[in-house]
């Protein structure tokens, strides 16, 4: 599903350059539920934004699906996010002004759905979070949780074939990271690509591969056995 | 067609009511903007209105030519000589200038000016006396208060009959007396009296005291054969007055023996003059309300895009998320254009409503008669357009400079973490 070869990034901090990736290379199945991990500066962030074509790599390579990554304009890439990716982050990132059946809608609007099948899938993955009932509630009516499941939803509704999740659980407190990362492991059972960009070890002891990042090197990639999340809930 | 796309529209509302009091605050700029322009079109239409109002019946393109004495000697004539023009002038002018659309000649009772003492029944008036030609009335229309205006009948039976002025009405008559019917004396005749004129206050040839009997009634009753005092001439549209006055110049002159340069022989008005002063000073004010209201309409756009510009930075973080869901740049500009647009456009129409509630008011109080040059202050429909085409351009270029504000927003800087 992803396939990374030697990809560097270095950023310009004036006179001198920071080479915050040193060549990645690892490789995702489809299906599979990764955790990346690494301390602040590890180059984990930056590895997710060049995932999520919010940010490019300077050299190296990027096969998402079959598909290149490679010298995108802005328009290819809000098409591409829009058509392979689905995000989660760390602050939710809901816009406070509409509903949550909206907020989940709108990724099928810039897909250019129909207005009516648009609002039917949204409530069909309102219901897969649980939230149906909370479809007409604005952001600031939910709590924390809720808000990261009405993201999940929204990033599940363009159907992507991979879902980034940049911390989704950094802003929760430990029952709700479990109801969240719970949440996360039934949408992987069900076929879903998953990377999750975490440095709490429990989040990634609950999915099934940790790749370890450390200055900008991969220092640790092992499958393990998911710890379920079901059984904290 | 996105124009009509339900979605769009419901984006771009969303945004706009989420703040209404900011949205409101930035549309008050345009609605004063266009309630000034609007205005101030109005106004200068209704100037303009005005003077035509005043100046209705009134054939702008005409002139008056007149004797007077020569000042050059000619032919053997001294300098001085004093020139009568017949009757007879009046067929040669209209028959061998074919720009002359009418030629009212006249006749003035006494010298120019002079005034003849019009008894009834002991009381006087000094009025002009005029003996006129029916088609007077096509060059400078009297308005008439009671009764009508000399005819064709009047002239071929030398009717004694005659119109007077309000003012000789009031010095003959008493207050709410009728007059028409009666009969007033001048020079021992009796004139049956068929109208009161009211002169026009703001172009006033005849004076406020006149009366008017036929041209041939005139003739008869006080011997003045063939002679003609002055007359009064419209043109044909399209033609210049001056030239019309020169050629009729040169041909008299001619006929009467008048030396060529001679300037003083023939006295000459050219009515065109005032009303081409006249529209040209409503032209120029028409256009310079035109400048200042657009000009104040820029500023009130550019006040729009200006919070706009506040607004995009406030939504740096939801334009990231819009960005990294999939909104194109493309999609992003055309949101923040159409509701530069949106904005300019509905504020527009509130000014436009509430100005033209203004010049509603105004034209009220004004009423229909008044010699005030103010009458139908409205704008009209191309001065509408072109003001909403202006305004809806000038917010799209302006909106631009929000819009692409908004697609430098890189998502991976909206979305990074504070």
């Amino acid at each position: 599903m992803i396939e990374i070869k030697d990809l560097h990034k270095s950023y310009k901090m004036g006179s001198n350059s920071l080479h915050v990736l040193k060549g990645i290379n690892f490789s995702v199945e489809e299906g599979e539920l990764v955790a990346i991990m690494g301390s602040s500066g590890s180059g984990k962030s930056t590895l997710l934004n060049i995932l999520g074509m919010l940010d490019n790599s300077d050299s190296g390579e990027y096969i998402l699906d079959g598909v290149p990554i490679k010298n995108l304009n802005e328009t290819k890439a809000a098409q591409y996010r829009n058509k392979f990716l689905g995000f989660v982050f760390q602050s939710f990132n809901l816009i406070n002004y509409k509903s949550a059946l909206e907020n989940v809608a709108l990724p099928l609007y810039y897909q250019k759905v129909g207005r009516k099948e648009r609002l039917e899938k949204s409530l069909k993955y309102l219901d897969q979070v649980g939230l149906k009932e909370w479809a007409e509630h604005l952001p600031s009516e939910l709590s924390g949780g809720q808000k990261q499941r009405v993201a999940i939803a929204r990033a599940m509704a363009a159907e992507p074939k991979v879902l980034l999740a940049d911390e989704p659980t950094g802003a929760l407190d430990s029952k709700t990271s479990y109801e969240v990362m719970d949440l996360i492991q039934k949408i992987n059972d069900q076929g879903n690509t998953i990377l999750i960009v975490t440095h709490e070890p429990d989040i990634a002891d609950m999915c099934k591969r940790i790749v370890h990042l450390k200055d900008g090197v991969i220092i640790e990639d092992k499958k393990i056995k998911q710890v379920r999340a079901e059984q904290y809930v | 067609m996105w124009l009509f796309d339900k979605d769009l529209w419901s984006e771009i509302f969303a945004s706009l009511g989420k703040n209404m009091f900011r949205t409101f605050l930035t549309m008050l700029g345009v609605i004063i903007a266009m309630v000034i322009l609007v205005l101030l079109l109005g106004g200068s239409n209704g100037m303009s209105n005005g003077f035509n109002k005043i100046f209705a019946g009134t054939a702008s393109n005409s002139l008056f030519v007149w004797s007077q004495r020569t000042s050059e000697p000619y032919k053997g004539f001294e300098r001085g000589r004093r020139i009568q023009f017949k009757l007879e002038d009046a067929g040669i002018l209209k028959e061998q200038i074919e720009e002359i659309e009418v030629l009212a000649p006249r006749i003035e009772l006494g010298s120019h000016r002079g005034v003849v003492t019009v008894y009834r029944n002991g009381r006087t008036s000094g009025s002009a006396v005029y003996g006129d030609y029916p088609n007077i009335d096509d060059i400078m229309k009297k308005k008439l208060v009671e009764g009508r205006f000399l005819n064709e009948n009047d002239m071929a039976d030398s009717k004694k009959v005659c119109v007077i002025g309000e003012e000789t009405y009031k010095l003959l008559f008493d207050k709410e007396e009728n007059a028409i019917g009666k009969d007033v004396r001048i020079n021992g005749v009796f004139f049956n009296i068929v109208g009161i004129y009211k002169p026009n206050q703001n172009i006033n040839i005849d004076g406020e005291n006149s009366v008017y009997i036929p041209f041939s009634t005139f003739q008869k009753a006080f011997g003045s054969g063939d002679r003609m005092g002055w007359m009064a001439i419209s043109v044909q549209p399209d033609t210049q007055v001056t030239i019309v006055e020169s050629k009729i110049k040169q041909l008299l002159k001619n006929k009467y023996d008048i030396n060529p340069i001679d300037e003083r022989a023939i006295g000459s008005f050219d009515l065109s003059e005032v009303f081409n002063n006249i529209s040209a000073f409503t032209g120029v004010l028409k256009g310079v309300s035109f400048f200042v209201g657009i000009l104040t309409l820029l500023a009130g756009v550019i006040a729009i895009s200006n919070i706009l510009l506040i607004t995009v930075k406030e939504r740096t973080k939801e334009i990231g998320v819009r960005r990294a869901l999939g909104a194109t740049p493309k999609v992003v500009k055309r949101q923040i254009v159409l509701e530069s647009i949106m904005i300019t456009v509905f504020a527009g129409f509130i000014g436009f409503a509430i100005a033209v509630g203004i010049l509603a008011a105004v034209n009220g109080m004004i009423g229909e008669d008044s010699d005030i040059p103010f009458y139908n202050l409205m704008v009209s429909i191309p001065q509408f357009i072109i003001s909403f085409v202006l305004m809806v351009g000038l917010s799209v270029l302006i909106g631009l400079i929000p819009a692409n504000r908004a697609v430098r927003i890189k998502p991976i800087e909206a979305l990074r973490e504070e």
